[in-house]
């Protein structure tokens, strides 16, 4: 393989290319082509979303802690049409539920695990000197800014912003009032094209500008992981624009793809044509969100398995099995999304299909976190922040993965769905779990992109106030989920008696949320303190393997110093009779 | 800087950076398209009647005979630059442009009629997936337009500098042309005939 990659990469010769140009502020820092760049502008614009998103929903967790109670300090900020006292009206909760989840998916989640993560550490891990499209890899940024910013400008037109939910079901959202649906669907057409500049990026980086010698078993499982995501972003998010540009026309046309004929709002009958199918928007939308749901998840098992290695001083245990297993869940991610229509009476065989196809897919979830849990096996763990975030993943996942079980079997589903148990599952699998890779990634690679470590003991008040504060958010969901609490009653269903012993675990939970936001404040402290006053590290500062570690920190505009070249596979920790207890794929053999 | 493989492929590959994006936009415009024919089968089956006969044979068909042409001339374009005529090369590119806006002359003929006739998307479930099948498929039409405008104009410097990249966008123009009219040659059928 390896002398079938020399390609003609060296024959530009890179060394004397690394003359770097000064480039004034905008084009380095605002209108950058650099990959680190805009991986950097990803994470941070990520970072915010994430902030703002969860500030949703500290609003919605008063307004279900204490029902009916005007908002402390911030009430009056409202206004009349979405809080009158500061009492939050029906409809601005809405909002919140509806916003909070698409930040936190299209805005926050994706865009710092692909956009960021990937577009910063990617390159450097394969040896490229960029992206293999540098331009649009900027267009791709400054689109999805724009759907940021058409999202949150939709807080303020007439009647606020979307509020049929972060999966927008008609005839409902169809039918909705104001402009906050259409800005709705116009953001995600703007989020969904930034995606696909992305990730066909991604595919072409990865495939065509691998280092002499990095054949595919020898990639990094980060990279992997990126790879399988960009596929699935680049076939699954397509049916959703499909989708949204019927909406569209449903909306601002007059065209009836999601009504069915015969419907009355407001004991009037609509004029519209009919004959449209509502079911028909769940299947466009579930065929992109379930492969979503691994565009979430994947780059954060790639980060955590960079992080294990690295701190267990070992290799990754059946790093071929990842891969089969990372390649597998991609190719069945397609093929799961209608486990989560069993409610619209689809039929049995659809159902019998959808159950038998989603036990399945949790075969190479298991493989992978089995194999990630082996490699802990016998190590000296070196318990550094990165790695106490990625160990707690490993739980935090597990337990959202096993809860999703009773949710991909028809009848559990028929109980539990639409509870709060379903939030509670698929947020282990989102908040603790991915946003908890996340960290681990800011605080493993934040001393290559500043030339600087952040501060240890910050990092671990971070986590541990993170980790006991934020099961304390979640846990209780699934005791309400089973009792059959409903989740989208804005004061959490007080009329319906069931809810009774329930309603009280909601104060558990507000108080949770607040803490685990007062947890973050060393974070954003440690963070922003950290670029200027961090301890000064040099390239390799984690004795790492992998390619980025032997790129300066942080790396120029071209990334390397010298073509780099690959040797070995990527995690060579503790080879026996080596000098050091690890082995960088860049170091050449010893004769 | 330089990134590797733009023009050139890479050996072990076989291909240049650009000609391995083409074909990736094009698998996300399959899945695209796909979504909306999957939405038009749907809609048939579970429609009580479906319209039959509504749309001018003639001129879907005239459509379909110079979306054939234009992929022909586009091909002649990009094998007359592989021959190193530069003049040739882009005449024929500015031969597809001109296809290609007759195509939407006639489009903008059809759609003002039933317009005319109060046929609108509004109108039925098959006029608001006629409306909206043809109507993103004639903007893939104009971004073509907008492309080879720019290759035939601004963008023919090119050629001094860089003639093989410059051919290479003209092929990669042309996959993306040629899928265009792939498209039109499921939608005529769908549409006008079946």
């Amino acid at each position: 393989m390896e002398k079938t990659v020399t390609g003609t990469a060296h024959e530009h010769g890179h060394a004397h290319d690394h003359a770097h140009e000064e480039l004034g502020f905008w084009r380095k820092y605002v209108f950058s082509v650099d990959h680190k760049v805009i991986g950097i502008q990803y994470a941070i614009t990520g970072l915010l979303f994430l902030l703002f998103g969860f500030c949703l929903m500290m609003l919605m967790r008063f307004q279900l802690a204490y029902p009916l109670h005007p908002i402390p300090i911030i009430g009056s900020w409202f206004g009349d049409a979405k809080a009158p006292m500061g009492i939050m009206l029906p409809e601005f909760y809405n909002q919140l539920g509806a916003m909070h989840g698409t930040i936190m998916v299209f805005l926050g989640v994706v865009p710092l695990a692909v956009g960021g993560f990937g577009n910063f550490v990617m390159p450097l891990q394969i040896g490229a000197p960029d992206m293999a499209f540098p331009k649009i890899n900027m267009m791709s940024y400054w689109v999805y800014f724009l759907g940021g910013v058409t999202m949150l400008a939709s807080f303020f037109v007439p009647n606020g912003a979307a509020q049929s939910g972060w999966t927008s079901y008609p005839p409902l959202s169809v039918i909705a009032q104001g402009g906050g649906q259409t800005m709705w669907l116009i953001g995600m057409v703007f989020l969904i094209t930034s995606s696909l500049l992305g990730s066909i990026n991604f595919i072409v980086t990865i495939v065509q500008l691998r280092a002499k010698g990095l054949s595919y078993m020898r990639l990094p499982f980060f990279v992997w992981a990126q790879l399988v995501t960009s596929f699935l972003l680049l076939l699954a998010f397509p049916p959703l624009e499909a989708a949204g540009v019927l909406q569209l026309m449903d909306r601002l046309a007059g065209t009836s793809f999601f009504l069915p004929s015969g419907l009355v709002v407001s004991q009037k009958p609509l004029t519209v044509a009919g004959g449209g199918n509502p079911i028909l928007w769940q299947h466009l939308f579930w065929f992109l969100a379930h492969p979503e749901v691994y565009v979430l998840i994947l780059p954060a098992m790639g980060i955590v398995s960079e992080i294990i290695a690295n701190n267990t001083r070992k290799p990754l245990w059946g790093y071929r099995a990842l891969v089969y297993a990372i390649v597998f869940l991609g190719f069945m991610s397609f093929i799961v999304w209608a486990h989560h229509m069993f409610m619209t009476g689809m039929g049995t065989n659809i159902s019998a299909f959808f159950q038998v196809t989603t036990m399945i897919i949790s075969i190479p979830s298991v493989v992978i976190l089995t194999a990630l849990l082996l490699s802990l096996w016998g190590a000296s763990i070196r318990f550094t922040t990165p790695m106490l975030f990625a160990l707690a993943f490993l739980p935090m996942f597990g337990i959202g993965g096993l809860t999703g079980l009773p949710l991909g079997l028809a009848p559990s589903d028929i109980h539990l769905h639409d509870t709060y148990y379903v939030i509670g599952h698929f947020h282990y699998v989102v908040a603790p779990g991915t946003i908890f890779a996340l960290f681990a990634g800011v605080y493993y690679w934040f001393p290559k992109a500043t030339g600087r470590k952040m501060n240890e003991l910050m990092g671990k008040i971070h986590f541990w106030g993170s980790f006991i504060c934020i099961n304390c958010v979640f846990m209780p969901m699934f005791i309400q989920g089973l009792g059959g609490m409903n989740r989208r009653m804005y004061d959490g269903g007080m009329q319906y008696a069931h809810n009774a012993g329930l309603l009280k675990w909601n104060l558990m939970i507000g108080f949770a949320a607040w803490g685990l936001g007062l947890f973050q404040i060393p974070f954003i402290i440690n963070f922003f303190a950290s670029i200027k006053w961090g301890a000064l590290v040099d390239r390799n500062p984690w004795e790492a393997t992998t390619l980025e570690w032997s790129a300066p920190s942080p790396p120029g505009h071209g990334n390397f110093l010298t073509e780099p070249i690959v040797y070995r596979g990527a995690y060579e920790y503790s080879v026996p009779g080596a000098a050091k207890d690890f082995t960088p794929q860049f170091e050449p053999e010893r004769a | 800087m330089e990134i590797p493989y733009t023009v050139e492929p890479r050996p072990d590959t076989g291909l240049a950076n650009g000609k391995l994006g083409i074909w990736l936009f094009l698998a996300s415009e399959v899945m695209l398209f796909g979504a909306l024919f999957s939405t038009y089968i749907l809609l048939r089956v579970g429609a009580i009647e479906w319209p039959h006969g509504e749309l001018s044979v003639k001129l879907g068909a005239i459509n379909t005979v110079i979306l054939i042409c234009s992929s022909v001339t586009m091909v002649v374009a990009w094998a007359k630059l592989k021959l190193n005529d530069f003049a040739k090369g882009r005449l024929y590119v500015l031969v597809t442009v001109v296809l290609a806006a007759v195509f939407l002359v006639n489009k903008y003929f059809e759609y003002a009629e039933h317009l005319a006739k109060g046929e609108g998307p509004w109108h039925s479930t098959f006029f608001a997936i006629y409306f909206t099948l043809t109507g993103l498929h004639g903007l893939h039409i104009v971004g073509g337009i907008v492309v080879m405008l720019y290759l035939a104009g601004p963008g023919a410097g090119m050629w001094k500098s860089n003639p093989e990249q410059y051919a290479n966008r003209v092929e990669y123009t042309g996959l993306y042309w040629h899928f265009v009219d792939l498209v039109w040659i499921f939608l005529f059928p769908v549409l006008y005939l079946l």
